[in-house]
Formats: structure tokens, sequence, C-alpha cells
């Protein structure tokens, strides 16, 4: 990116003042020479969502941000009703409310060492992931309908998970305001057969070590020691996602331009909140946000069934759930008020500080739970919420380390099979059905994230406490 | 992988930071909406070892050339999900913005086919279809 034309705030800030069609400013956070690589077009889009109807305060990018469909992946951006703000559902993403969870299991690495190939393989067989997986579960209309409103919530209630887990989920496992008649047929019949299942690309089941813990305080709140064994689950909405947000990318093209909203590209596609196509992408975007909850609710069930086969001493307790691909209607204080804002996060982490009345007593204390999860050779990291971050980013911060490389050339540099191999001998057991899924997911495929976790510590959007390298890879 | 060149049309890849851009080339908008769902296919296995054992029919208009490439990849993208198969072979007919085909493929076998990555979407991003020379193209990046 050139950086000619921003202005450097602090660091770990830099800001382009509006102009143009830009009605607030750019604010981009991230060190120089994240800054440097990122894509051009991430300043591009960013000027474009700062320029769309009812935004507040500013179009903000996290430090792993990079070129994404109208809003850059790693956007975050807030709107008022009241100032005829709209929701997108390019700004949510087509997997919508995709997120990581993280477990705890209660083991070390010398507890699982004699055992890790034989807990890839039985994980492997048990959470279907990749192409042309299905899950176990099949829904009916009534059920589907009762899913798409309960959430994790309706999964416990099932017997697929735990009560306890609950209160450790945002929104407490269940998002309020889905509306499943506002999900198509097609995009329900698409789920039918997905509940349960992890997915492709870059989602995966990662059995991790706790290599490192830079803040002693909050990794004690958070349970976590070094050497100890997390599980991580990184997915989402599945199908039933993915088709809402084809059909709505569609209808919401045709309802800006009735309601006069000028679009510099197409990709921005947007309804005010207050018109039907907002309503009914917003009942429908809940309702994929609940799918997601109660999926990887779903995939924790199956994780513990195989821990209570392989590894029975391992007691799998839920840390936190996060969601990286929303619009959610928050309070926030802008310019000393309080104001009910729909902000949406594309590959962006809510952060909740200290005190925060939305999270578990437990966290109050240190802030919420922050998963950034890496690519799979590398690491992944855990940081709490901070005090302070309403004003920086409404509460949010990075998601992951972001790809550094385009999967076509990735294929060319690496093959599936070389990068198994180079890491089996670094102890990382990698299990999946494609060798060229391998190859695209190549560690060398993205940034560094422990750089875009280091930027997102010192701007201020959530704070480091413990480092996480993987043991075990499942990748769909 | 990423390309397969032949007479009279073809398709290709190209490159996108965090998915993959796919494009038709055609004498015809017929052949470049038919190598486009090549390309497609391309993105999940190599083509040639999907066999040709079912087919899908189609029959939809759009308002515009461009959304009516945006509504092909998506409703194949669609019949792949809830049928759980991969296609090969396409025969597609165009008039105006009415679209009638049919799609080819065979149920995805994981140990043959080795699918590398599951498509979630295509997008409107460098969505284009044009004709210069009498050559037509059919692109756009697709999310996965």
């Amino acid at each position: 990116m050139d950086l000619d034309d921003l202005t450097q705030s602090s660091e770990y800030t830099w800001r382009l003042e509006p102009r143009g069609r830009m009605r607030v400013p750019v604010i981009i956070y991230g060190d120089r020479d994240l800054m440097a690589g990122m894509d051009d077009k991430v300043l591009h889009q960013a000027v474009n969502v700062a320029g769309l109807p009812g935004i507040v305060t500013a179009s903000y990018a996290m430090p792993d941000a990079h070129w994404g469909y109208g809003f850059p992946i790693g956007g975050v951006a807030a709107f008022d009703a009241d100032q005829g703000g709209v929701v997108s559902a390019g700004g949510v993403g087509f997997d919508i409310s995709c997120g990581v969870r993280t477990l705890r299991t209660g083991l070390k690495l010398a507890d699982v060492e004699a055992k890790k190939s034989m807990l890839a393989d039985a994980l492997f067989e048990e959470i279907p992931a990749g192409v042309g997986s299905t899950g176990r579960i099949r829904l009916d209309d009534r059920q589907m309908d009762a899913m798409l409103s309960g959430g994790a919530q309706w999964a416990v209630e099932q017997g697929w998970g735990n009560a306890d887990d609950l209160e450790r989920i945002e929104e407490h496992g269940r998002m309020e305001g889905a509306r499943p008649g506002a999900v198509s047929p097609r995009a329900k019949k698409r789920q039918r057969n997905e509940m349960g299942t992890l997915g492709s690309g870059n989602h995966y089941l990662e059995l991790q070590r706790v290599s490192e813990i830079y803040d002693p305080g909050a990794a004690k709140v958070f349970g976590l020691s070094t050497g100890d064994i997390v599980t991580t689950i990184h997915c989402g909405s599945r199908g039933l996602g993915h088709q809402i947000g084809t059909e709505f990318l569609k209808d919401m093209a045709q309802a800006a331009q009735q309601h006069g909203i000028d679009l510099p590209d197409r990709e921005l596609a947007c309804a005010p909140i207050r018109s039907s196509s907002g309503s009914n992408y917003l009942g429908a975007m809940r309702a994929a946000i609940n799918c997601a909850l109660a999926n990887r609710e779903i995939i924790t069930h199956l994780t513990r069934q195989v821990f209570a086969e392989v590894l029975p001493q391992a007691q799998l307790e839920l840390l936190y759930d996060v969601s990286h691909n929303t619009c959610k209607l928050e309070p926030h204080v802008v310019n000393g008020e309080t104001r009910h804002l729909y902000v949406h996060r594309k590959g962006a982490t809510r952060a909740f500080g200290p005190g925060h009345p939305d999270l578990p007593a437990v966290f109050s204390e240190v802030g919420q739970p922050v998963l950034i999860g890496g690519s799979m050779g590398t690491a992944s990291h855990i940081l709490a919420g901070n005090s302070g971050n309403d004003v920086l980013s409404f509460e949010s911060a990075c998601h992951g380390a972001g790809r550094s490389m385009s999967r076509r050339r990735a294929t060319k540099t690496w093959r599936g099979r070389q990068v198994q191999d180079e890491l089996a001998e670094r102890g990382i057991v990698v299990r999946s059905p494609s060798m060229r899924g391998i190859a695209e997911e190549a560690p060398g495929a993205y940034k560094d994230v422990d750089a875009v976790v280091d930027a997102a510590d010192r701007a201020g959007l959530a704070r480091k406490v413990a480092r996480v390298t993987p043991v075990v890879c499942i990748k769909g | 992988m990423d390309r397969a060149i032949g007479h009279p049309g073809h398709w290709e890849h190209f490159s996108h930071m965090a998915d993959i851009g796919i494009r038709g080339v055609g004498a015809s908008i017929d052949e470049a909406f038919a190598q486009a769902a090549i390309a497609l296919t391309a993105t999940i296995t190599e083509p040639t070892t999907v066999r040709v054992e079912e087919s899908v029919q189609l029959d939809f208009s759009s308002p515009d050339r461009e959304t009516l490439l945006y509504d092909w990849l998506n409703a194949l993208i669609y019949e792949m999900a809830v049928r759980r198969i991969l296609f090969s072979h396409f025969q597609v007919h165009i008039n105006d913005c009415r679209l009638q085909a049919q799609a080819w493929g065979e149920r995805v076998d994981r140990a043959r086919h080795q699918p590398a990555v599951e498509v979630k979407g295509a997008t409107y991003t460098e969505l284009r279809v044009a004709e210069e020379d009498g050559t037509w193209i059919a692109q756009c990046v697709i999310d996965v």
C-alpha cells in the first residue's frame, strides 16, 4: 500500500481524512511493515465504506486486513439507523458468523504425544470435513426453524452440547431477533445435510499447545498455563450462510438502487436498516448466526466424544466462542453520548473490555477472550479485550493472519504431501481429504500472525495473553 | 491445473488474494459461460476426473448478462452442494438474458477427486461479461 496519502497519528494508527464521497475518515491499524505489505485495495474499499449512508466515526481496517468483497476483510464499520444507516450483506460476508472457539482439555503435551496420531485419525473420522462430507444430523422443516431460532442453546437442548458452554459464547449461545421465515427454502435445503460439518478452505479443528504466556494474570483467569493442550475449532454457518449471502447480495444491489444509494462498487450492496430488505437481511443473518453457533456446539460435542474414547482423562471445557463475520446492534459511546449502532465486523473479532455487561462474571476483570487463528504450521493467539477500545474501533480486533499469497500461487509453490511431511517432522500431525487443499493452506501463504497480533496489542485493540502452536490439525 | 487452452474455447483462473478468479473464453457467450463453469469445477478438482453420470437442467432469466453469469454460477454451486455432485460438461444456450442449460457430472468421490475447496458463492468482484473482436469472456471472483 502506498502510505503517502495517509497521516500517521501514532506508531500503529494511520488515517485518511474525508475527501470526495467519504463521510468519515478511514483509520487503519498496523505497523509500517504490515501497512506497506497491505493490498492497495484495502484502502480503496475502506474509502468506499466511508461513503455509505449513516456511517459513524470512521471506516476501520484491522492489522490483518486484505482485499475483500465491497468491505475489506478486516473491516469494521458502524451505522446509525436514525441517520439513514445501512446494513450490508458484503459487510458481513458469505460465511456469516464464521468464528473460532477454544476449549481447554486439562491435558499436557506429554498426555497426548503418544496418542496424537490415533487422536488425529479419530477426529478426522468422526468430524465431517471437506467437500462432499455430510453430517449425521438431519433436520426436518420444524427442527430447522427451531435451530435457526435457538442456536447453541437449541443444540444443548437436543443433547449435542453442554449447558455450561452457553455463557462462554457470544449472545449466550442464542442470537435474538432471528427470523427463520426470512431464510429462503433454498438456504435451508443447502443446510439440511451440513449440521455438524467443518467445511473446507481455511476452516480447521486443531489441538494446540500453549507455547507462551504474555499476561499471567489474564491467563490464570482463562485457565491457561504453558504446556497445556487446547482444542480450537474454526468454522461458520456452512451452506445456509453462503446461500443467504449470495441471495441478499443480489437483493440488496436492487434495494440500494431503489433507495437512491449510489454504490461505487456493486459488491457494497446494502439497504437502509429501516427498509424491508434491510430488516429481512437482519432476520436471516441472525438466523445464520444461530446456525453457526449450533454448528460449533455440535462439532464440540463430537470432539468430546472422540476424546472420551481415545483420552478419557480429558475434560473439554469451553474457554470462549467468537464470531468474526457479523453485524450486531450494540450500544457504543460516541462523543459522550450512548448510541445504538449496527456494527459490521467483516473478518474482525468483537473484543469487549473489562466490565462489559454482556460478559460472564468470570471475565469481568480481564475482558473477553479474543481468539485469533493463524495458519496450520504457525501459531494462533489468545488475547483479552481492552478498556478504551470503544473509541478505537467499536471494541473490535483482528481475526487471523490473513493470506499473503493467492491459492493459485500457493499450489504452484508447494505440494500438499511435502507440506504435510515437513509439518510432521516438526511434530504437527495434519489430516485432510485433499493434498491440494493442504498446499493451498500452506503456512507460507499467510501473513506473519505474530506481527498482526503485536500490532493489535500495541495499537490497544486487545492485549496479548497467550500464544499456542499446533500439534494436530484437521483441515477440511 | 489452472489453465486448459484448446479450440474453440478455454478457461483460466486469475489471482485474487483470499480467493480465486475464474474466466471462461469462447467464440460465443454460450461457450464462454460453459467454459466459466469448467473453471469453477477446476477450483475444486481436476475437471477431467469427473465422469458424466447424471445431469441437471437449469432454465432462468436475469436482468442483465452479468447478473446472468452470477446466477448461473450460483445455481451450479447450489446444485453441487445439495446433490453432493461435481460437474464437468455443460451445454448452455443464452437468448437475451434467459439461460437454458444442462450440466453433467457425478457424485463426489473423495478419494478420486481429492476436492480442494468448497465454493461458498460467486461474487460481483471482477464480474464481467463482454465481447471483443468476436471473442466472449465471462468472469468473476468466487468465494472459497
